[in-house]
C-alpha cells in the first residue's frame, strides 16, 4: 500500500502538496465509509453473539419462565455430565467434517485439474460444472430426496439394474444408510467450493515451473507433487480450515434429508442445537451448547488466523 | 502413432473424468426436472421413465398456486432485491475505505471482518429471534433483510476492496487533477470501472439470500412470509408429498439462482480467488 502510495506521489510530483492537503483534511472521510458496515456488523452479529454468551448462564425456557433466572454453570454442568446427545453428536459432527472436507477437497482438486487444461467450450463446462454452488442446501435436499427414495427413486432403479442391491432400499430411514446418503448429497454441493478456489491458484502457478520440472525428466505425477501441490499449499489449508467451520456449522441437509435421524444417527452438534433452537424453548441451554460448540471452532478460527497474512503483515 | 497416443492419453486424463464428474453434476438437476414433468401417476410407475413419456406442466401450476410457490417466490424477491441494495451501498463505501485510505484502526476493522467468518450461523438463531420478537419484526421481511446484510458485508467489503484496488488510483487521481470533484471521478471515472465487481457482488449476496434456510426458518412463523427454502422444507415434511409439485417447486427454485450463477460466475472465480488469497 505504501509502496504504491508512493509511486502515484512521484508520478504526480507536482501536485504534491495539493494532494498532502487533501489527504490532512480527508482524514474523517475513511471513518464515514466504514460507519454503516462497522454499525450494522455490531449491533447484528457481535451484540447476539454476546447475548448467547449471557443467556448460556442464565436459565431461560419460554416453557417454564417461572423458573428463569441466573444459573451459574449449570447449563455447562448438564452438557459434561447428564446430556445423553452431547457426545453421540459431537462425534457426529466430527465424522461429517471430516469425510466432507476430505472428500470435498480430493475431488475438488481433481475437478480444478481437469479444468485448468485447455479443451474446447472450456468456460461453458466450468459454468456447468460449478452450478451446484449456486444450490442452496434445501434445494439440494429435495433434489436427492428425489433421488434416494424407496417407491420413485433412480438410485433404486440404478443399483437394481446393477445387480449390486434385490429389492428397493429407504436409504434415509436405514440407520446403516442414511449418514452415506447425506454424505453424498453434500458432497454434490460442496466440490465446487474447492475447485473454484483452486482453480484460481493453479492458474496463478508460473508454467516455468512447469517447464522445468518436465526439463529435469519429472512424470506428471512427480510434477504434481513437487510443484503443483507446494504452490497450492497456502490456499488449501486456508480453504479446508475455512470448510471445516463451515461444514461444522452446515445443517441445511441433516436437517431436511434426515431431520437428524434415524435413531439420532446423523445428528451433529450443530443439527442438535438448531433443533433445540427451532423446536425447543430452552434458550439458555441451547445457548451454553452454542458456547461449547464456538469454543470446538475457536481452536479452527485461531489456527486461520495464525496462518493466513494476517498475523504476518 | 504419438498422435494416437497423446490422443488415447487426453481420453484418459482429460475426457472420461471429467465426464464422470459432470455426470455427478447435472444428474440430479436432470432428475429433478424429468420428474417435475411428469404427470403425478407416470414418477411412481415401473419400469421407472429415464424421460417423460407423457410430459405436463401441471406439476409447475400446482406449486405456483395451491402450494404458495408464487408468494414464497416473491418473498425471496424481495428479501433478495433490497439485501442486495443495502450490502453493495455498505461494502461498496467500506471496501473503498479500506482500498485507498490509510486510517487508525484499520487493521482492527479488517480483523473484526474475518472474525465474523467464525462465528457460527446456528450460533445467531437463538440471540436473533429474541432481538426481532422483542423488535416485533418476527415473520417481517426486514428481520432477514437486515440479518442477511450484516452477514454478508465481511465478505463483501474484502471483495469490493479487491475490486477496486483493481481500478487504478491514478486514474482517479487524473481525473481530480482534470479538475473533476472527487465524487465526479468516482461517479465517471471509478464506477464503470467497477461495474463488472459491483454486479458479481450482487449476485453473490443474492444467491445467499435466495438460498439461506436456517435463518429463515427461526424468523418467520407465517407460510404467507416463507421464503422458497423454507416453502420447500415446509413441503418435504409433510406427509403427503406431492413429488411432482416438490420437483417443480424446485426447478422454481433453482432457475434465477442458476442464471444468475451462470452469468456472474467467471467474476466469482476471479473474486473469490482473491478474497481467499487474501
Amino acid at each position: 500500500m505504501s509502496l504504491s502510495q508512493g509511486v502515484t506521489e512521484t508520478a504526480i510530483n507536482s501536485k504534491k502538496t495539493v494532494n498532502r492537503k487533501k489527504i490532512k483534511k480527508d482524514k474523517w472521510v475513511p471513518y464515514l465509509f466504514i460507519l454503516p458496515s462497522f454499525l450494522i456488523i455490531l449491533g447484528f452479529l457481535f451484540y447476539p453473539i454476546a447475548t448467547v454468551f449471557y443467556y448460556s448462564v442464565q436459565h431461560y425456557d419460554v416453557s417454564a419462565p417461572y423458573y428463569n433466572g441466573f444459573a451459574g454453570l449449570e447449563n455447562f454442568k448438564e452438557i459434561f455430565t447428564t446430556d445423553k446427545m452431547f457426545i453421540p453428536s459431537l462425534i457426529n459432527s466430527l465424522k461429517w467434517v471430516v469425510s466432507e472436507v476430505g472428500l470435498q477437497l480430493v475431488f475438488g482438486m481433481i475437478l480444478a485439474l481437469l479444468l485448468n487444461q485447455t479443451f474446447k467450450f472450456r468456460g461453458l463446462v466450468r459454468a456447468v460444472a460449478f452450478i451446484p454452488w449456486a444450490v442452496s442446501g434445501v434445494l439440494a435436499s429435495t433434489m436427492w430426496s428425489l433421488m434416494f427414495n424407496e417407491h420413485m427413486g433412480v438410485l433404486n432403479d440404478l443399483l437394481m439394474k446393477m445387480g449390486i442391491i434385490n429389492e428397493p432400499q429407504a436409504f434415509l430411514a436405514n440407520t446403516s444408510t442414511a449418514f452415506t446418503a447425506v454424505i453424498i448429497a453434500e458432497l454434490w454441493r460442496g466440490i465446487p467450493f474447492f475447485a473454484i478456489t483452486l482453480l484460481a491458484s493453479l492458474s496463478s502457478i508460473p508454467d516455468e515451473l512447469y517447464e522445468a520440472a518436465r526439463v529435469d525428466g519429472a512424470s506428471r505425477w512427480k510434477s504434481f507433487i513437487f510443484v503443483t501441490l507446494p504452490q497450492l499449499k497456502n490456499t488449501i489449508v486456508l480453504t479446508t480450515l475455512l470448510r471445516v467451520v463451515w461444514e461444522f456449522n452446515n445443517v441445511d441437509l441433516l436437517f431436511n434429508l434426515t431431520g437428524g435421524g434415524p435413531a439420532h444417527s446423523t445428528t451433529t452438534l450443530t443439527m442438535y442445537i438448531a433443533d433445540l433452537a427451532v423446536h425447543g424453548s430452552n434458550f439458555g441451554y441451547g445457548s451454553a451448547l452454542t458456547v461449547v460448540s464456538f469454543g470446538i471452532l475457536l481452536v479452527f478460527a485461531i489456527l486461520y488466523l495464525k496462518l493466513s497474512r494476517y498475523e504476518k503483515e | 502413432m504419438f498422435t494416437v497416443n497423446k490422443k488415447v492419453d487426453k481420453i484418459l486424463t482429460l475426457y472420461l473424468p471429467l465426464t464422470m464428474l459432470l455426470s455427478f453434476t447435472i444428474f440430479p438437476i436432470y432428475w429433478t426436472l424429468n420428474t417435475a414433468f411428469k404427470p403425478e401417476g407416470d414418477i411412481v410407475k415401473r419400469p421407472l421413465q429415464y424421460i417423460p413419456v407423457n410430459p405436463t406442466t401441471e406439476n409447475f401450476v400446482a406449486a405456483w398456486t395451491n402450494v404458495g410457490f408464487a408468494t414464497f417466490f416473491k418473498n425471496s424477491l424481495i428479501v433478495g432485491v433490497f439485501t442486495v441494495i443495502a450490502v453493495l451501498i455498505c461494502s461498496t463505501l467500506s471496501g473503498y475505505a479500506l482500498s485507498r485510505y490509510q486510517f487508525k484502526g484499520k487493521r482492527s476493522f479488517m480483523l473484526m471482518l474475518l472474525c465474523t467468518q467464525f462465528i457460527p450461523r446456528a450460533m445467531m438463531i437463538i440471540p436473533l429471534f429474541v432481538i426481532f420478537k422483542n423488535l416485533g419484526l418476527i415473520s417481517n421481511p426486514l428481520s432477514l433483510i437486515i440479518t442477511y446484510t450484516a452477514i454478508e458485508i465481511p465478505f463483501t467489503t474484502i471483495l469490493m476492496s479487491g475490486f477496486i484496488s483493481n481500478v487504478p488510483k491514478e486514474l482517479e487521481e487524473a481525473a481530480m487533477i482534470d479538475g473533476c470533484t472527487k465524487l465526479q471521478s468516482l461517479r465517471h471515472v471509478v464506477f464503470p470501472l467497477l461495474l463488472p465487481g459491483i454486479v458479481a457482488t450482487g449476485v453473490f449476496t443474492f444467491i445467499y439470500t435466495w438460498n439461506e434456510f436456517l435463518i429463515a426458518l427461526m424468523l418467520t412463523n407465517q407460510q404467507s412470509k416463507f421464503t422458497l427454502p423454507v416453502g420447500l422444507s415446509t413441503m418435504m415434511g409433510e406427509f403427503s408429498i406431492n413429488y411432482g409439485a416438490l420437483a417443480a417447486g424446485s426447478v422454481i427454485a433453482l432457475i434465477p439462482a442458476v442464471i444468475l450463477f451462470a452469468y456472474a460466475q467467471k467474476h466469482l472465480v476471479n473474486g473469490m480467488g482473491g478474497a481467499v488469497k487474501g
